[in-house]
């Protein structure tokens, strides 16, 4: 601390803890929507604290059909599948992001930059805008209704390869110069030095594809015509079609809530090296 | 059959239904009925399954109206279609003009050497779907029409009656709020209920060529001073309350079940919503009567949603769907159906046979739909609409009078720029499909 | 971009660059260029009927006066979700960077709705600004104020920016937190030893110094805000009341999704492509310049 203001510190504290409950309020209010009978999420005023129902509204969400009547597979299948898709995505990106971001980085070759140019143009153009062609694509391939079709055309993106591009970069050249000394050749020094040395950036790209993977909404929607290759979120924005006629906002916010834990649990629990990895390399 | 059962259910765990489908030809059906209603068509599917052996139904949730159809259109344009796909009422249009794509109802049963009869449906069920000639093009599935629904205990408690005309419902509205209520009016689909189903109550049309039965070259000439007035009344109800705006669709219907407002003009498809959301006795009546426009009303069209076959599937799998589009239409099936959801039925004889059951007589309102579709021969302004690009009409005319109620343009500004839009895109739908 | 030093030319870094081509090519230069020939094309949504019409789909796009409406609304909402979200940020930043015990606490508390899906995100704050059944509504009427987002285009506007905001707050916090603690603690005590209070210290010296993490979050959000937020606004107002909500990539969903218009919204597709093809190079040029600081 630089100067000693005990005033001061209070109201930091009571800032940050007032920040906290402000970011936090929605999903407080999703816990007790889900722990409520679904008349009582009917009648205004709408609870603030939990009810009783936690555990029953949990076990018809998670073993039952979840919502009635919309005939989706079991909200555990379709968690599985969401896990599925965003192991799939943030793994297979960063595998082929690391290897084309080596190849980049360390070797000369011809069309090195007409490579790298047409992976950076894919960088921001996210899918909705390019859906239909793509969808088109993905049928010719006989890819519908598979977790292939779910997940490659979205490791398409080049957030990674200009990542680890930017880590490989900073990667001093002396490394490699010794390591040519030693008579290591590319692929040795790829494993041996090079990944070792972007364990944070994996790290916290593991963190930021898999929330990617995870949230998907609209390739989903289109790419699944089996219900029992749904997603979880692509799920909840069906309860809430529902709910124009039905609405039983106990189990929509169960399966909120459900949908919201693992990608939540991946950020905390990987948070010290995401963070490393995402604010050290100036991304 | 056991053991098809255990595979049907092993093989579903690990999504591989290929194994179960060598026994039994299975058959698609792409459908946007979630909630209580998807429940329903798991048990018909599931009844028709259990009664032959021959062929599956697998009933799959699309989402909503818009997203199965574009859905389906995205499969059958890489190949990969459903039998099956339930389609609303607006994209009729489109679907008609994909002559490829669609394999007409009629025919389909013809070629499949399934009986069918036309005259068993209701005229003003099928009338919407139909060729020009009379052949039937898609199977009314889940057809509904825009009544009054009202909060009894409410009305009684302001000591009114239930509203016949447009006069009527301003001064119950008044009533109703003079008595506490914090809204008098609100509606739902608003399009539906206070352009098209408003134009074709009053027998008015609501653009040229018999509202777009005629051919693509239609127009909109919707805008007239009739409905203008009406709607522009609507809005200077918003003083006082006395009509609330609650969103598209069905956005408003818990203003409704909640008590806020009194009365709810809307689809009489809502029927089961209220049965297990009201904790009022409620009624339906029919739609009011503007007594400037008209002396009695003409009568009302449909809304809800059809089935469409698609083509490009074997035969055989055809005559599966053909069986299953006989089992669908059958009195039993209909009167079951219409009677827990307040769709219509689609045929005389189970509209008969739910007067047999006396469901009508036990639930005094629930045969509005069906009266109001009934109430005279359809004319060429209420036998429906059919215009292309209609799902973007309706954002545009959501779009407009939202303005409207919003206070930025008065109604007759609305529904002109509404028509001109509009014809924008009936110009390019006609241009797309020539 | 190069090292200095690198491997000779083979075959090999061809093959490493392969699967990421291979993929890019399949699944994004060849229906990206579809999207440019369909864009040339009024065509019926089934396929079966085709006229090439050159740019007439770009010139209908440029008349329509709701296409840029919607421009000018995409570029507002980006910047208030930009400026929401930077500046809550910004102050949470501010008062973690000076508790010394607990800031990772804090840190863990405030990060996770980086995490919920924007779809979830826009579920959670359509339940509770529900008209009728919502907790805000409820209570704004007891204060007076008539919340219903189905109606007023402003207030659905607001909504759409908080929920968008709220899930962006937690990036941009972790960067200005980074940026803060980077600052050598010297500056800061000798700025304290010469009398500067806290609130001078933060505007003479770390607000200038954290500047540059300001102006590369401004570009992340701004990308954000027009391309990530489709599942907000999908979830909560569908665009409307009276499009006021329209975001230039809800349009083309919107009109190619829903309504079919395959030629007009691959006509913004490919304007968008263009925009983004900008925004791109602005940002790498940027990037690329702090690199090599």
């Amino acid at each position: 601390m630089v100067e000693n203001r005990p005033l001061l510190s209070i109201l930091a504290h009571i800032v940050l803890l007032l920040g906290v409950a402000i970011v936090a309020l929605p999903v407080w209010i999703t816990f007790v929507g889900a722990s409520h009978e679904a008349e009582r999420m009917l009648q205004t005023p709408i609870p603030m604290l939990p009810g009783d129902q936690f555990f029953v509204n949990l076990r018809q969400t998670l073993w039952g059909s979840g919502l009635e009547g919309t005939n989706t597979a079991p909200v555990w299948m379709m968690l599985m599948n969401s896990m599925v898709m965003a192991l799939m995505i943030a793994i297979g990106k960063i595998a082929i992001s690391l290897l084309s971001a080596f190849a980049i980085v360390y070797f000369k070759f011809p069309f090195r930059m007409g490579f790298f140019w047409m992976i950076f143009i894919t960088l921001m153009l996210p899918v909705e805008v390019r859906i239909l062609p793509t969808f088109e694509v993905i049928a010719d391939l006989g890819m519908l209704n598979s977790y292939w079709g779910l997940t490659v055309p979205l490791i398409a993106s080049a957030t990674a390869t200009f990542m680890f591009r930017q880590v490989f970069l900073t990667i001093p050249d002396e490394m490699l110069e010794s390591a040519r000394i030693d008579g290591a050749g590319p692929m040795r020094f790829f494993w041996d030095i090079v990944i070792p040395l972007s364990r944070t950036n994996i790290a916290a790209l593991f963190v930021i594809l898999f929330i990617y993977g995870w949230n998907q909404y609209l390739w989903p929607l289109l790419i699944t015509t089996d219900t029992d290759m749904m997603t979880i979120v692509v799920s909840i924005k069906q309860m809430l079609e529902a709910a124009e006629q039905s609405p039983q906002w106990n189990i929509i916010m169960m399966t909120a809530l459900l949908a919201m834990i693992p990608p939540i649990f991946v950020v905390i629990a990987m948070q010290k090296l995401f963070v490393q990895g995402l604010t050290e390399t100036d991304k | 059959m056991t053991f098809t059962k255990t595979l049907l259910a092993s093989s579903a765990l690990v999504g591989l239904m290929a194994g179960a489908a060598a026994a039994q030809t299975e058959i698609h059906w792409w459908h946007a009925m979630g909630g209580a209603n998807g429940e329903r068509i798991d048990r018909m599917a599931a009844e028709f399954n259990a009664m032959q052996s021959d062929y599956v139904i697998v009933p799959t949730y699309k989402g909503n109206y818009t997203e199965t159809m574009t859905a389906a259109i995205a499969a059958f344009r890489a190949g990969e279609q459903p039998h099956l796909v339930q389609v609303f009422e607006v994209g009729t249009a489109t679907m008609m003009a994909a002559e490829g794509a669609i394999y007409p109802v009629e025919e389909m049963m013809a070629d499949a050497g399934e009986p069918f009869d036309g005259d068993a449906y209701l005229p003003a069920v099928v009338s919407y779907y139909q060729t020009p000639e009379g052949e039937l093009l898609s199977m009314p599935f889940n057809s509904s029409s825009p009544v009054m629904w009202y909060n009894a205990d409410a009305l009684a408690a302001a000591g009114v009656d239930v509203p016949t005309t447009w006069d009527d419902v301003e001064a119950v509205a008044q009533a109703l709020v003079d008595n506490g209520m914090a809204c008098g009016l609100a509606i739902g689909w608003q399009s539906w209920v206070m352009i098209e189903n408003f134009s074709a109550w009053h027998d008015m049309p609501m653009g040229t060529q018999e509202n777009g039965f005629a051919g693509f070259d239609t127009e909109f000439t919707f805008n007239t001073e009739a409905v203008a007035n009406r709607l522009q009344r609507l809005a200077d109800m918003q003083e006082g309350n006395l009509f609330v705006y609650g969103g598209r669709r069905g956005d408003s219907l818990p203003m409704f079940t909640n008590g806020e407002c009194g009365m709810w003009m809307n689809s009489s498809a809502y029927y089961g919503s209220m049965v297990a959301q009201a904790e009022f006795e409620f009624g339906q009546t029919m739609l009011p009567l503007d007594t400037d426009l008209a002396d009695a009303p003409q009568n009302s069209i449909i809304g809800g949603a059809t089935l469409w076959a698609l083509r490009g599937h074997d035969a055989a799998e055809y005559e599966g769907l053909a069986q299953f589009m006989t089992y669908l239409s059958s009195p039993e099936v209909q009167a079951w159906w219409s009677q827990e959801t307040g769709y219509v039925p689609i045929t005389t004889a189970a509209y008969e046979l739910g007067q047999e059951q006396g469901f009508y007589a036990e639930n005094p309102g629930t045969d509005t739909a069906i009266q109001q579709l009934s109430l005279n021969a359809p004319t060429p302004n209420s036998r429906g609409i059919r215009f292309g690009n209609f799902v973007q009409v309706r954002d545009v005319i959501n779009e407009e009078l939202e303005a409207l109620w919003a206070g930025d343009q008065t109604a007759q500004e609305a529904l002109d720029n509404a028509v001109e839009r509009g014809n924008e895109l009936l110009r390019r739908f006609e241009r797309s499909v020539n | 971009m190069l090292k200095r030093v690198h491997f000779p030319a083979s075959l090999l870094p061809y093959l490493l660059v392969a699967p990421q081509v291979i993929i890019t090519l399949i699944f994004f230069i060849w229906p990206a260029s579809q999207a440019v020939y369909q864009s040339f094309l009024i065509e019926d949504a089934f396929g079966f009927s085709t006229e090439f019409v050159w740019f007439e789909n770009f010139e209908y796009l440029l008349q329509d006066d709701h296409y840029r409406d919607s421009f000018g609304r995409t570029i507002f909402f980006s910047a208030a979700v930009a400026f929401l979200s930077m500046s809550f940020a910004l102050i949470l930043a501010g008062f973690a960077d000076r508790v010394i015990r607990g800031s990772t606490t804090y840190r863990t508390l405030l990060i996770w709705p980086y995490a919920v899906a924007p779809v979830l995100a826009g579920a959670l704050f359509l339940f509770m600004f529900n008209p009728t059944i919502g907790i805000f509504p409820y209570l704004l009427e007891m204060v007076g104020y008539d919340w219903n987002h189905y109606l007023n285009g402003s207030q659905a506007m607001f909504l759409v920016i908080i929920a968008a905001a709220w899930k962006q707050v937690a990036y941009n916090f972790l960067f200005y937190l980074a940026a803060m603690q980077s600052i050598p603690r010297s500056i800061i005590e000798a700025a304290a030893i010469d009398g500067a209070g806290p609130i001078r210290r933060f505007a003479t010296i770390i607000f200038p110094l954290i500047s540059p993490t300001t102006f590369f979050l401004l570009v992340i959000n701004a990308v954000y805000a027009f391309f990530e937020t489709f599942g907000i606004i999908h979830a909560v107002t569908q665009g409307g009341p009276a499009n006021s909500t329209t975001t230039l990539v809800y349009k083309v969903y919107n009109d190619g999704f829903i309504g079919l218009d395959l030629g007009g919204s691959a006509a913004q597709s490919v304007i968008l492509m263009f925009l983004v093809i900008v925004m791109t190079v602005i940002q790498f040029r940027f990037i690329e310049k702090r690199v090599q600081y």
